[in-house]
């Protein structure tokens, strides 16, 4: 057994989830910006293309003229989908704050879900090295 | 790790709102600003927020942060009271008076301090998400 199979799904998770966070923290930023689109992705979707893509190799990135393997910075080239407001504004900003918040709170939760999953395994092959001493 | 960028994304938010506010609390002190001609009468300030796409190295940025484009002027009308005993009135006795909307700017600063509100919190999750990050495994 592969070291990074042992801990299964749960990295790929966390990658997922920090980049999910990082993107609904980029919405709460702008939530009083004219124009701006709040931006999200489809966690489901977006978890099973990393299942089928895998953890591809990202060629390095040592000069701005360089292109990155996957766009922009996310994690197995997830591409973030456009959210549908629920009412819109005058100024084009699609950005629901409280609805944000909760999915940020959700989002949270769930990554330190998975940190404590994560843990768990680590536990259990580090009793399987000492051999329960 | 972009669980880092946060910080730099909610940070920018924390700017832009905290100036918001600033403008606020210049508005309201100045609302009652008489002077003796409209040129040099106090006008409301606002902030114009604008996205930033790229970081200073001209990047793009995978999560935009927020700044303060430019401050700009109430093209609203200024008011013109009759206060004729006011040593800051004009030769017919008109003083003016700032267009600031005291309703307006009371509701703009509940709206900036729950936005920094918020960002804070954000902020404060992160924090945790990392910290118990870098715990995994003890």
């Amino acid at each position: 057994m592969k070291l990074d199979q042992a801990f299964g799904i749960e990295p790929r998770i966390l990658d997922l989830r920090a980049y999910r966070a990082s993107l609904l923290a980029a919405n709460l930023a702008n939530a009083d910006t004219p124009g701006y689109q709040a931006r999200d992705i489809d966690f489901q979707a977006a978890l099973d293309q990393t299942m089928q893509t895998g953890f591809a190799l990202a060629p390095r990135v040592t000069n701005p003229g360089h292109l990155s393997g996957s766009p922009s910075g996310a994690p197995f080239g997830v591409r973030p989908l456009y959210r549908t407001p629920l009412q819109a504004s005058l100024d084009g900003n699609t950005v629901n704050t409280q609805r944000e918040q909760a999915a940020f709170l959700d989002n949270a939760i769930r990554y330190q879900a998975s940190l404590t999953f994560l843990g768990g395994r680590i536990n259990q092959l580090r009793l399987a090295i000492s051999g329960g001493r | 790790m972009s669980l880092f960028s946060i910080f730099d994304t909610a940070g920018s938010a924390l700017d832009a709102q905290s100036l918001r506010l600033n403008l606020v609390s210049s508005n309201l002190a100045n609302a009652d600003s008489v002077s003796s001609s409209s040129d040099r009468t106090y006008r409301a300030r606002l902030p114009v927020f604008e996205t930033v796409l790229r970081d200073a190295h001209g990047r793009r940025r995978e999560t935009p942060g927020v700044r303060v484009r430019a401050v700009v002027e109430s093209q609203a009308p200024l008011r013109k009271e009759y206060h004729p005993e006011s040593p800051a009135a004009d030769r017919d006795g008109y003083v003016y008076l700032p267009n600031v909307n005291t309703v307006e700017q009371m509701a703009d600063m509940i709206s900036a301090s729950r936005a920094f509100q918020g960002n804070v919190e954000l902020i404060n999750t992160s924090k945790q998400m990392l910290l118990r990050t870098l715990a995994l495994g003890r």
